[in-house]
């Protein structure tokens, strides 16, 4: 098995010196820094599904929640925002909120005062309409004053690396919440209630204007270390200081990584990996055996979660811009999934591999299917057919096609991925 | 009587469109998570690929000079929905049966629903490209127009006329379905296996067939409402992505497996979607008089842009409070 991962290992290594000779050096150092992040994302998921079987559709909100965390932290203050009446609102807004969430939790609690049953759960249902509509008389004019008077609240201009570290606790914070309601539900529910909490998530951050300013985007998003720029300023030419910036950029992010990795593997070896496998291959034994499932559960969830929003975090601030209308399930919840089943399932080093193999095939098919269709075009052109019309932007949507038969095919001939999870002899090796 | 019409308008009309739709892809997942137990993602793209089929042979209608009083779209319906019908049966034969034969878990098989999604998806963009298309780019879309002044209204309701015409063909569709699965020997066959697989294989219940049928009415049903979508508002390779969770969130309202809870789960949701984003301000106005203060505008419940994720919270409700759904479904 070793041998195996070594040689797919020596395979990426020799894939990637492929793609820095057919596409440049700074385009492979752009892909290096990306596919890192990515493989942050995947160790996330490796957690939740690897090593506890959730199925969490919800990546895509975690890393949306992460990247609206590094927008706010890192982009600069914006003091049109802090001089106005902006704050006040706001505050009002969240002082709504808090007695809007205290009424709710007040009415969950009637029954100890001898009202239960159907009337309880009536209260409840008044107590959330009266929180609602409270919180709404708030926040929507305080929204509507703040998006006339300055746009947006702005950033608080504090360091990038801050912002990722807020990336993973807001997601931490999210997937309290969201771990609390929905784990417990079984896979395909818990698959379906997950992918339309990340659909409510992208909603929010896309309209709640004045917090994110939603599809206007917000850029530029500082870097965490010298930008091209900085280096064309000290005298260096321009591939060199793309080439310099990406690698020192790629550096801090591989020591994330590197970071990560040491903790999950740790983990994974552990008691604490033991008893998360024996919840995922058996969840009523372990809990006879006493373990806490659902907590459990919820701990994997947020551990998963952290890493999945620190990755959407440094994502952001790669690319400079926030985007909420980029954010797509295709290329965020689903690309993720196929790193994880192609990598392997259980197994970290088969979901690094697995995340850089499977992005640079989704970067890659993008290009080379534009080739094969430019040709077929041409071909068509040659024999009198007349080319085919838009040909260059339709073929690009080949890569996700590609991806649909890369997951097919993994799932028909390796289901367990091309570096599976090790099962020792003193374990039960039942598997799907 | 005026704010009747346009709550009329509004809710009724654009629900019970909505809800028809959702209603025929409900249908679809749920027979195939009763006779297959897990939850086929695909199933939006499906509805994405009839309403492209559609497409493409109104296309070849109206070049052959066919028409008829009924929009084109509707005139090649049944073909379309037979194309369909038979790509559904080979995306199951490629796809699902051999995970299935290997004794794969409902996982393993919903994620392959994932990979399917996605070359469905990709397989559609690269044929149409992603520009938003009409059915009705060479012949008009009618309009009708009842009046109301019998009651003394000054509006008039208004629908067009492919909106009464899928609410009647969903009305027959559903009928038809109904009589198949209560009065058709293959029909219970489906129920029996649905029940209980195992019981059903050893009373001597052909199992391929049946599963081969449920393709069968999965994905004529799915083309019938994607068509429907695309004829009611507009065709675009990414219309049924959006789609496909206010459908599971139908599907398991409804309780999964259960056909006819999937009816009802898709027009709660249609309507719930549109009773969300009616601006009740028009319809309290007259109540103006009454109140000490002033009614303001735009009184929604929520605002437009969050009427997709109405489905999900209710999807979300009923997880909690009754996963099973309100017509108990069936479990794995």
């Amino acid at each position: 098995m070793i041998r195996r991962a070594v040689l797919l290992y020596g395979a990426l290594f020799v894939l990637i010196v492929a793609v820095a000779l057919f596409s440049g050096v700074p385009y492979t150092t752009r892909l290096l820094a990306e596919a890192a992040a990515y493989s942050l994302i995947a160790l996330g998921l490796n957690i939740q599904w690897g090593y506890g079987g959730l199925f969490n559709f919800a990546v895509m909100g975690m890393m949306m929640v992460g990247g609206a965390a590094v927008t706010t932290v890192a982009h600069p203050i914006n003091p049109e925002f802090w001089n106005s009446a902006g704050p006040m609102l706001l505050g009002r807004a969240l002082l709504a909120f808090l007695l809007g969430a205290l009424i709710v939790y007040g009415a969950r609690k009637v029954d100890r005062i001898g009202i239960t049953g159907k009337w309880r759960a009536s209260v409840v249902v008044l107590a959330w309409i009266v929180a609602y509509i409270g919180y709404r008389t708030q926040i929507d004019p305080a929204a509507a004053y703040i998006e006339d008077k300055s746009g947006w609240v702005g950033g608080l201009g504090l360091p990038v690396v801050l912002g990722w570290v807020a990336g993973g606790v807001v997601a931490a914070i999210v997937a309290v919440i969201v771990g609390r309601i929905s784990l417990g539900l079984r896979s395909d529910y818990l698959a379906i209630a997950t992918i339309g909490i990340s659909e409510i998530i992208r909603a929010l951050i896309k309209n709640m204007d004045w917090l994110t300013r939603g599809t206007l985007t917000v850029s530029p998003i500082p870097w965490a270390t010298p930008l091209p720029e900085a280096y064309q300023a000290q005298g260096v030419g321009q591939i060199p200081s793309l080439i310099f910036a990406r690698l020192g950029f790629f550096a801090l992010v591989a020591l994330v990584l590197a970071l990560g990795m040491i903790f999950v593997i740790r983990a994974y070896g552990g008691p604490w990996g033991r008893m998360m496998r024996a919840i995922r291959d058996n969840h009523i034994a372990a809990g006879s055996m006493g373990k806490d499932v659902k907590n459990r559960q919820v701990e994997l969830f947020v551990l998963g979660s952290v890493f999945m929003g620190i990755g959407g975090a440094i994502l952001v601030s790669f690319t400079q811009i926030f985007d909420p209308s980029s954010y797509q399930p295709i290329n965020h919840t689903f690309l993720i999934w196929v790193m994880i089943i192609v990598g392997g399932a259980g197994n970290n080093w088969g979901a690094l591999f697995g995340a850089t193999f499977i992005y640079i095939v989704w970067l890659m098919s993008a290009p080379l299917s534009q080739m094969l269709f430019g040709t077929i075009s041409d071909w068509s052109q040659h024999i009198g057919w007349g080319a085919i019309p838009d040909i260059q932007s339709r073929s690009l949507q080949m890569r996700v096609f590609v991806l649909g038969a890369v997951i097919s095919i993994a799932l028909r001939y390796a289901p367990r991925g091309l570096i599976p999870e090790v099962v020792h002899k003193d374990e039960d090796s039942s598997q799907a | 009587m005026d704010q009747f019409i346009f709550f009329f308008d509004k809710v009724i009309i654009a629900g019970s469109v909505l809800g028809s739709v959702y209603a025929l892809g409900a249908i679809g997942v749920t027979l195939i998570f009763g006779i297959l137990r897990f939850a086929h993602f695909a199933h939006g793209d499906m509805m994405t690929m009839g309403a492209f089929i559609a497409f493409v042979l109104a296309g070849i209608a109206a070049s052959l000079g066919i028409s008829a009083p009924v929009p084109t779209g509707f005139l090649v319906l049944p073909v379309a929905m037979a194309i369909a019908a038979a790509i559904a049966m080979g995306l199951d034969k490629a796809f699902y049966a051999p995970l299935r034969r290997r004794g794969a878990r409902p996982v393993t098989l919903l994620i392959a629903s994932i990979g399917v999604t996605l070359m469905l998806q990709g397989a559609i963009r690269l044929f149409f490209g992603v520009q938003t298309r009409s059915f009705f780019a060479h012949e008009p879309k009618s309009i009708e127009r009842i009046d109301m002044s019998w009651i003394g209204a000054k509006r008039d309701i208004v629908f067009t006329q492919p909106q009464y015409l899928m609410i009647i063909l969903t009305v027959v569709l559903v009928v038809a379905l109904h009589l198949f699965l209560t009065r058709s020997r293959l029909g219970k066959a489906m129920r029996a296996m649905a029940d209980n697989a195992d019981l059903a294989q050893v009373s001597g219940i052909n199992t391929a067939l049946v599963v081969r049928i449920t393709w069968i009415i999965a994905g004529a049903l799915a083309c019938a409402a994607g068509t429907m979508l695309a004829l009611d508002v507009s065709l675009k390779p990414d219309l049924a992505f959006n789609i496909v969770l206010p459908i599971f969130a139908a599907a398991i309202v409804g309780g999964l497996g259960q056909a006819y809870g999937a009816i009802v789960g898709g027009y709660l949701i249609g309507f719930a979607e549109t009773l969300a984003v009616f601006d009740w301000s028009v319809v309290l106005r007259p109540l103006q008089p009454y109140v000490p203060f002033e009614i303001p505008f735009g009184l929604s419940i929520v605002p437009t842009e969050y009427k997709l994720t109405v489905a999900f919270v209710i999807l979300v409700i009923v997880l909690l409070q009754r996963p099973t759904g309100i017509f108990k479904g069936a479990s794995t």
